[in-house]
């Protein structure tokens, strides 16, 4: 039976889900992005102890040395949940998608200069093998942290990641066929540029402890890398050397980093306010993570700009991210 | 080399390698089995994760592009449902009582495999199926988040739907999808592709959704049936890949078999099992019904189930074990089931109901071998207890199923007039169980299963000791929300405001 309901105007009995009355109050009526990540994953009266790993539990909040009282308090500042989430990366494929196609019909890529070419190649395309294993480490920490509010973004992060290595091998294929994904590949694999990352890299994806994972990756390295490659070597030095065309097709991947800083930054707070345990906690992380990860990149930094210039990128993104940090409470 | 380079025309297939295959390295500063160290614990041999067939093949970019088509229309018309009281539309409010129990039950078993399934998108040593099972588990967590967007408008107008969070963990019948998938959770990344990969999303799938979809737009809901069609092209990715993934076991290597087996003679019986439910909700809580749960089985249950076994044959794999006493039970298991939720409805966050006389010769019409000869008495004698004025209640607690954690309440397959009950003696303690079936699947595990949480034990035990309004308190049970449909205040805000409709 179709019946036409629209002008009837009848009282509500429930103004929201009782477990976010208990977190939010009923003044407000909750977001979507509320109904769609507090209280999700199930907190008691688990049935069995993984078989894997008999000594934890099937959520277990003690996988990590950080503590938190409520992980519900990680919250995302982007308010992501799977559709907002999909809308805006729709929107930033679309942008991209034209990107393309403008540097290809303007032929933006024939016209670059050998050098500038030889530098996305050098330092460009071997990161798509940098983003698969932050693709893993990111499901590792949606697989196995606490609470939705802190996985939830994981997943999406790691489904990013996927996507950058996507249009990086894009990009590849663009400036030089399978050939320039081959010389990519055996550089990440040989060549001593690069070997200090990987190492770093296959050490990090021994690391079982969620949030040890999640700040190493996402806020330490992704902290240096991002500012280095895509702000200063490709915005700043490319772009001065002829390579414009390159800056429209890593747009993606500054966007992203700017909205994740937000997200990363705002977390790492949270924890660190948590306790002077956390603290302590982050800061020995991050301190040890910030230098490793500077002098490895250092090597890499030295594939785009000669000598003393590459030491002063380095050292130039180790200050930010250690403002950073700074920032949201750590190091004081 | 020559940088500046017309590039080839690469095939599908070729590109995806390259955007997805090629990214993976052979780690050699760390051994592979520090990387991956659950992929050997379960015995399953994989020699070349490279022969692993991509089931779907889709970059990220075209992922993104798809799927907030789906989105943008999915809200939009949840919204218009919400904003012209759609949920005035359903049939009439004893349909709520599925959708209910899809929040309380199945919704949560979404978030499940959102997570289990970012677990093995980690844990398996191979790009392919790491991609495909992230893939899945960020559609997971899409599913379940739609469903609860769709509930909440329901949930303003009526009782049962806003302690759900609670219940998923406390309430005695949901522990029946939740140690489900805690199951399979926590079993090894192999196990968990064939409970819910092959299983659940290739096996049963069809059982679960159809019937429940098809429920919806029969009966007006224009949300829920939204969500299933929405999630419908995911599902068919999920079914493509539960299939990919057992035949790349099989491939690998002959010693898989009899594990693979031995985990679908598991999965299958524990997914029957939790599909009793949905016999239910098809046979009894549908106002306007869409079909049996016998027409659904032979359709979605029989005639698939052959054509698949029929294929994986060729591997040495046999039907399930147990497939004869799943037939046996069809004609049985609905009734049995509502018949148990009636009698235990003061402790259901649902409302139920005796049927009524055209229910009745439905029921007759679709069972006529077993409604009249079995379920009809009992069913007459609730009946005449309410038309006495007194109302058929069993407070005494069922004994639940050590495994599938349901009441005792199935009979023997031979012989409908006995009830089925095992037992099994483990390290001195005694282990019931509803079926052979049940009592097979703890006996392969015993040390996993004795660690069950059950709900029942757990109301007896302290701090509640037996208190069965403590009870009601501590799992957010309001007595409104419980107890005969008849009597409620849905059905009775329900009429109201329809009739207020009628008159304007």
């Amino acid at each position: 039976m179709q019946i036409d309901v629209q002008t009837v105007s009848i009282e509500q009995k429930n103004k929201a889900f009782s477990h976010l009355i208990k977190r939010f109050g009923d003044k407000k009526i909750p977001s979507r992005y509320q109904e769609a990540s507090y209280d999700l994953q199930a907190v008691e009266n688990l049935h069995y102890r993984p078989t894997w790993a008999p000594e934890q539990e099937l959520y277990d909040p003690n996988l990590s040395k950080i503590r938190m009282n409520d992980w519900y308090d990680l919250k995302d500042p982007r308010q992501f949940y799977y559709s907002t989430y999909t809308l805006n990366r729709a929107k930033q494929q679309e942008t991209m998608e034209s990107n393309f196609k403008t540097v290809e019909t303007l032929g933006l890529i024939e016209g670059m200069p050998d050098p500038v070419l030889a530098i996305v190649q050098d330092v460009l395309i071997p990161l798509r093998h940098v983003n698969y294993a932050a693709n893993l480490n990111n499901t590792l920490v949606c697989g196995y942290g606490y609470g939705t509010v802190f996985t939830q973004p994981c997943v999406y992060h790691a489904m990013d990641n996927l996507g950058i290595a996507q249009y990086l091998s894009r990009l590849g294929l663009m400036i030089g066929d399978v050939e320039a994904l081959e010389a990519a590949k055996q550089d990440w694999m040989d060549s001593d540029a690069w070997q200090p990352l990987r190492r770093s890299l296959e050490d990090l994806l021994c690391v079982r402890d969620p949030v040890e994972v999640f700040i190493k990756q996402n806020f330490v390295l992704d902290g240096l890398l991002y500012p280095l490659v895509f702000q200063r070597i490709v915005d700043q030095n490319l772009v001065e050397q002829g390579g414009s065309g390159i800056s429209i097709l890593t747009q993606f991947m500054t966007n992203w980093y700017l909205e994740s800083v937000r997200w990363m930054d705002s977390v790492v707070k949270t924890m660190a306010a948590e306790s002077a345990e956390n603290k302590a906690v982050l800061e020995e992380w991050i301190d040890t993570a910030a230098n490793h990860f500077t002098s490895v990149l250092l090597p890499v930094a030295g594939l785009a700009v000669a000598g003393n210039a590459a030491d002063d990128l380095v050292s130039d993104v180790h200050d930010e991210l250690m403002k950073r940090a700074k920032k949201a409470g750590l190091f004081k | 080399m020559d940088i500046k380079k017309t590039p080839k025309k690469l095939n599908v297939k070729e590109k995806y390698r390259l955007m997805t295959r090629d990214l993976a390295w052979e780690p050699s500063y760390r051994d592979e089995k520090e990387i991956y160290p659950y992929v050997d614990y379960e015995g399953i041999k994989v020699h070349d994760w490279s022969k692993w067939e991509d089931p779907f093949r889709l970059t990220m970019d075209a992922y993104w592009k798809y799927q907030a088509e789906k989105e943008r229309k999915y809200y939009a018309i949840i919204d218009a449902h919400a904003q012209n009281n759609g949920h005035l539309n359903v049939t009439d409010a004893r349909y709520l009582t599925a959708i209910k129990l899809f929040l309380q039950g199945i919704s949560p078993g979404e978030y499940s495999a959102h997570r289990g399934f970012a677990r093995v998108g980690r844990e398996f040593a191979g790009v392919g199926p790491q991609v495909a099972c992230q893939m899945q588990s960020i559609d997971e967590i899409r599913h379940a988040q739609t469903q609860v967007h769709a509930m909440s408008n329901y949930n303003k107008f009526y009782n049962g739907f806003k302690d759900f969070a609670t219940q998923r963990d406390r309430i005695w019948y949901t522990s029946v999808p939740r140690s489900f998938f805690d199951d399979a959770m926590s079993a090894g990344p192999f196990e968990f592709l064939i409970a819910i990969g092959f299983s659940f999303e290739y096996v049963l799938t069809n059982l679960l959704f159809v019937p429940f979809m098809s429920g919806a737009a029969y009966n007006g809901d224009m949300a829920t049936c939204t969500f299933g069609f929405s999630a419908q092209s995911d599902e068919a990715r999920h079914m493509t890949l539960g299939l990919e993934c057992i035949k790349f076991m099989l491939e690998q290597d002959p010693d898989n078999i009899p594990i693979v087996q031995k985990w679908i003679d598991k999965w299958f019986w524990r997914g029957c099992r939790l599909l009793t439910l949905v016999a239910a909700m098809m046979d009894y809580m549908l106002p306007k019904r869409v079909m049996s749960w016998r027409e659904a089985w032979n359709i979605y249950g029989v005639e698939n189930g052959n054509a698949l076994f029929r294929d994986l044959a060729r591997y040495g794999i046999r039907p399930p074990m147990h497939w004869d006493d799943v037939e046996k039970s069809i004609d049985h298991t609905s009734h049995q089931i509502m018949l148990g939720l009636y009698q235990w409805k003061f402790g259901t966050a649902f409302h139920s109901w005796t049927p009524t006389d055209s229910d009745i010769e439905w029921l007759k019409e679709k069972y006529p071998t077993t409604f009249e000869k079995y379920y009809l008495p009992r069913w007459e004698y609730a009946i005449a207890q309410k038309e006495a004025g007194g109302e058929y209640n069993n407070f005494g607690l069922p004994k639940l199923c050590q495994t599938c954690q349901l009441p005792c309440l199935f009979t023997e397959p031979d012989d409908p007039t006995q009830l089925a009950h095992r037992e099994t003696e483990y390290e001195g303690e005694k282990y019931h169980f509803c079926s052979d079936g049940c009592q097979h699947v703890f006996e392969q595990e015993p040390e996993k299963y004795i660690q069950a949480w059950l709900p029942m034990p757990a109301l007896m035990q302290a701090p509640l000791k037996g208190d069965l309004a403590a009870w009601m308190e501590w799992v957010s049970l309001e007595p409104t929300a419980a107890g005969e449909y008849a009597n409620s205040e849905d059905k009775a805000n329900f009429e109201k405001w329809r009739k207020q409709v009628s008159t304007d």
